[in-house]
């Protein structure tokens, strides 16, 4: 309890007992170990608010994990980049018809942007989150501390690992032609619905998120578009492959019929960038 | 813990509880220009700058400043006047509880984009959220502030 000079006495709406900014990664994983089900890696902490009583919050932020790089044939996003360095860098934005930063763009506002990180949104799979949308569809893998490097469509399966920590996600700098697609009820919300669709050298590769589960991979809406049947034919297939939810944004019949339109859309546009 | 933020030039050597946010430091040492809104990451009322960048202070850890510069519209109170000046030019203020983070989001968009579109200005600004004026007045004020580009004749970075 803390005391408002307005209010008086109020509720805290989280808790953290200590507070270390590790100087290595070897320290951070030696730290989580210690309890790792009661402490927390910190991230943009725009989620932090949720009602956790934190026994120990690790910071990575000294740890220089917010860089963007492109080496050895990928582009590496470390877990501290925020979401606003993926609209603005250029390594990023020149690639994938630059989807990273498209996707992420309607997300509150730069403020929110400059504190939401990547590894914050992938490492809790956020149903929401517009960026593992795009990253499926990019065929990206994750680099965990303890777990290695593992795709991100594997990694997004899996239950939360809380004694382990993201390193960075790697996309391979392949060229593809990428798209993306969303509706919002209002510009600054989360998506209704999401999908994005990636094309390699006729191999296509198709995710819908906000269901509002967890973002997928769709492979019979890729299937149909690596066998040419044609964008409506993929959107169709993601409508009757996937299941879709209700919540207070949409209702499961509706997702499903946006997801049928939206699939198309975005195959659509990345067969126009492909004439390109 | 113990941290050393510097808000507006001024070092701050203080003990703060580990779960402090950044809003409520700041709010403690007097920059009550830093309001709270929504206090879960929405509204944009709270927005502030950490070493030039415009960050939501009401979930931004105070511990996470350790050794960072933070500017609040009391540190760039000349040029956010010269804005302010535009806002009431369009009665923009209306009840002014979102003036301040929506200065400081206009401020730090002045600094990024060149010659902002419509839309990179809708797109930066989205998450200033005002329950008054339907933005219409803030959208005049901000067009006609761009257009005058006061900071120039005033000498301000």
């Amino acid at each position: 309890m803390r005391e408002n000079p307005i209010y008086g006495e109020e509720l805290d709406l989280f808790t953290i007992k200590s507070y270390v900014f590790p100087e290595t990664l070897e320290e951070a994983d030696e730290l989580l170990q210690r309890d790792a089900r009661n402490s927390a890696i910190l991230g943009g902490c725009c989620w932090l608010k949720l009602g956790r009583r934190i026994s120990r919050a690790i910071d990575l932020s000294r740890l220089g994990l917010d860089q963007i790089e492109v080496k050895d044939g990928f582009l590496e996003l470390g877990a501290s980049v925020t979401l606003h360095q993926l609209e603005t860098h250029p390594a990023v934005t020149s690639r994938f018809d630059g989807i990273l930063g498209e996707c992420v763009s309607h997300i509150v506002g730069v403020p929110f942007r400059n504190c939401a990180t990547v590894g914050g949104s992938v490492f809790s799979r956020f149903g929401f989150s517009d960026l593992t949308c795009a990253l499926l569809a990019l065929d990206a893998s994750v680099v965990l501390y303890r777990g290695g490097e593992q795709p991100l469509a594997e990694f997004m399966a899996s239950p939360i690992a809380f004694d382990d920590i993201l390193l960075k996600v790697r996309v391979r700098d392949d060229g593809r032609r990428a798209a993306y697609q969303s509706v919002r009820r209002s510009t600054t919300d989360f998506p209704t619905l999401a999908a994005a669709v990636s094309c390699l050298g006729g191999q296509w590769t198709v995710s819908v998120g906000a269901r509002p589960a967890r973002a997928v991979r769709c492979e019979t809406a890729a299937a149909c578009l690596n066998e040419g049947k044609g964008a409506a034919a993929a959107g169709q297939a993601a409508a009757d492959e996937l299941t879709y939810g209700t919540d207070l944004r949409a209702g499961a019949d509706y997702r499903k019929k946006l997801a049928a339109v939206l699939v198309r859309r975005a195959a659509e546009q990345c067969m126009e960038e492909n004439k390109g | 813990m113990k941290v050393k933020i510097t808000v507006n030039g001024m070092l701050y050597n203080k003990h703060i509880p580990n779960d402090m946010m950044l809003l409520e430091f700041l709010r403690k040492y007097g920059y009550v220009s830093v309001k709270r809104g929504c206090d879960t990451s929405n509204c944009g009322l709270c927005t502030v700058w950490v070493e030039g960048k415009p960050v939501l202070s009401c979930s931004y850890p105070a511990a996470r400043a350790d050794g960072l510069h933070v500017t609040t519209l009391e540190g760039v109170k000349d040029e956010a006047a010269s804005f302010g000046r535009y806002m009431t030019a369009q009665g923009a203020e209306q009840c002014g509880y979102c003036s301040p983070g929506f200065i400081m989001a206009v401020l730090a968009m002045r600094r990024e984009l060149t010659d902002p579109t419509e839309e990179e200005i809708s797109n930066y600004l989205a998450g200033n959220l005002c329950r008054c004026s339907g933005y219409a007045g803030q959208t005049r004020a901000l067009r006609a502030w761009l257009h005058d580009k006061p900071w120039e004749k005033e000498g301000q970075a």
